[in-house]
């Protein structure tokens, strides 16, 4: 008894999480004239692709698409970079880093204190990355919840391995390159999918540091599009495709668009994000 | 005469450390110093060295702003109830995913329950927005039944409500990850004692999982206390609309409408700093909490 309330409870909460992207799918692939008519549930009414393939000819879709994977990428790689570079010397201990602490509490500092909003995007507009692509990059590239974690990580290397490569000869930064780097494959391809994931979800940043739009990574664009009530979305060019699609089957594909990503690295995050949330469900 | 000197073995450990210190310095530590905007009347063009100083007046008028209080009590009570309902839903779907016996099962349904929470509050307001509109699937179901369309968004009365609806929607999967973790450590002897004692699947809850995850519920509750005026700047700013101000607003927008939009910059770090003030002090006091309880600690 128990045990059949309880999965059907489950089977309704993961229809509930399921459903959403399904009716989006949905909406996407019907005629216009159906979807007005509220006739699209759960699936496709009067099948069709021209929502898509309006987007595919959409220029500043992909323009935006593009930038946002070159923010992924980027963005990934710079912030991986910082991340190790701090956690390293953090990860060692007093004795053999005399101001280890100091460092430390340098990196705890800014997770308690923060100058918000305003002071923020003034330091970013005096350091001259208005429009860049980097305001999206290097104001959050090192998360003291990412360091902590890699030098949390670093830290349960055993010593032997570091002592006998100083024997040989080796400094520090071939100890990182070759020894730990080597040795935290796991933890840093979490840190990756994790970055990636954020930079790629992130849009609000775009909206306050790009004045202008064609600068936009594709979340940022897509909430302007998203919450600018429709109209003028359509272009006299396009005036045929009416029959056919309509402000909300568009919207929905290219909301549908842009999760595809998330769709498809799911998969690998969920492998790690577990022992990720255990080490640091503190984060926030 | 010993200088300051550094061993030649560290001075690698220094110079790696120089990128990651400087990026912090620039993007950290010196927007701290541009709090002093709240105490000038702030001009972009005469930057914070030839602005005038007010003292304390920018705080001043915001006693005096009718929209500040309702803000501040928005952001409380939308903060308060996520905070009390994700945590119930989380504890409680945790418990009851514990309960499920197929394997097979309780993969697929973890798999699925995480997946809301790595979507943006663009996608899942875009398609909020949608299935809550006039003519979205919520209205065509609701016109099925026979009732009148609602607009959802656009209630002020229901804006707060769907504001934790929504978020519990998206979180609870991910939050009960922390919360099985803690039930997976408790001793099997306990149950297999409880059942000889008779008791039924709901008393065994009742009396041995949930005393046993005390603790680490305390702590959860404890560390999100620090976080009672972030009510979800994402969240809200994708989902409201100048209809729904008056239940929606929360202070993170608010500043972001009044400094970014309307170029208030002064007004808009005031309220920004009483925000910071109050959260750090509410932060450092669950952390402070948490250790006591728990013996929890990030670092």
């Amino acid at each position: 008894m128990f045990t059949t309330i309880n999965g059907l409870f489950f089977i309704l909460f993961s229809l509930s999480c399921l459903v959403p992207m399904i009716y989006v799918l949905a909406v996407s692939l019907s005629s216009s004239t159906a979807v007005t008519a509220g006739e699209v549930i759960l699936w496709p009414v009067n099948f069709t692709w021209k929502s898509y393939e309006y987007i595919l000819n959409k220029g500043e879709y992909w323009r935006a698409m593009w930038i946002s994977v070159l923010r992924v990428a980027l963005g990934t790689g710079v912030s991986m970079m910082l991340t190790i570079l701090m956690a390293y010397p953090l990860s060692k201990s007093k004795s053999s880093f005399k101001h280890q602490p100091v460092f430390a509490w340098y990196l705890i500092i800014t997770m308690l204190f923060s100058g918000g909003l305003i002071p923020s995007f003034m330091m970013v507009k005096y350091t001259g990355l208005l429009d860049t692509i980097w305001a999206l990059i290097l104001p959050g590239a090192v998360s003291v919840f990412n360091v902590l974690l890699l030098s949390n990580f670093f830290r349960h290397i055993p010593k032997e391995i570091e002592e006998s490569a100083f024997m040989d000869g080796a400094g520090h930064f071939k100890i990182l390159l070759k020894l730990y780097l080597a040795l935290s494959m796991p933890i840093l391809a979490t840190l990756i999918v994790f970055i990636a994931v954020g930079h790629w979800n992130a849009w609000f940043d775009g909206l306050i540091y790009m004045n202008d739009q064609t600068n936009y990574p594709l979340q940022s664009y897509l909430q302007t599009i998203l919450v600018k009530s429709n109209s003028q979305v359509m272009t006299q060019a396009h005036a045929k495709l009416l029959s056919m699609v309509s402000d909300r089957t568009i919207k929905s594909a290219q909301v549908f668009i842009a999760s595809i990503p998330i769709l498809c690295v799911y998969p690998f995050l969920q492998k790690y994000f577990i022992s990720g949330i255990m080490l640091g469900s503190v984060k926030e | 005469m010993k200088a300051i000197k550094i061993p030649r073995k560290q001075l690698a450990l220094y110079i790696m450390l120089i990128p990651p210190v400087l990026v912090l310095f620039i993007y950290a530590y010196l927007p701290m110093l541009g709090v002093v905007m709240s105490f000038q009347r702030f001009e972009p063009s005469l930057g914070f060295f030839r602005s005038e100083w007010v003292g304390l007046e920018n705080f001043r008028r915001l006693l005096y702003i009718p929209d500040v209080k309702g803000v501040v009590l928005n952001t409380l009570f939308i903060a308060s109830m996520k905070i009390v309902v994700e945590t119930v839903a989380a504890i409680l779907v945790a418990i009851l995913l514990n309960e499920i016996v197929s394997k097979v099962f309780r993969r697929s349904v973890q798999t699925i329950i995480y997946f809301p929470y790595f979507l943006s509050w663009v996608i899942l307001g875009g398609i909020f927005r949608d299935m809550m509109s006039r003519e979205g699937l919520i209205n065509v179901l609701l016109g099925k039944l026979g009732f009148e369309p609602i607009v959802f968004l656009s209630k002020a009365s229901l804006f707060p409500y769907l504001l934790v609806i929504t978020e519990t929607w998206q979180v609870t999967g991910f939050g009960t990850i922390v919360f099985l973790a803690a039930i997976t450590t408790i001793d099997p002897t306990l149950y297999e004692a409880a059942v000889m004692d008779g008791a039924s699947r709901f008393k065994q809850i009742i009396h041995i999982t949930i005393p046993s995850i005390r603790t680490t519920i305390i702590l959860m509750v404890t560390l999100s206390l620090g976080y009672i005026l972030n009510a979800g700047f994402e969240q809200v700013l994708m989902l409201y609309s100048p209809l729904v101000y008056s239940t929606g607003d929360v202070i993170d927008t608010w500043v972001y409408r009044m400094g970014l939009q309307q170029s208030q910059y002064s007004l808009a770090s005031a309220i920004g700093l009483f925000r910071s003030v109050v959260s750090l002090i509410l932060i450092s006091a669950s952390y402070y909490f948490a250790r006591k309880f728990s013996d929890h600690r990030i670092f």
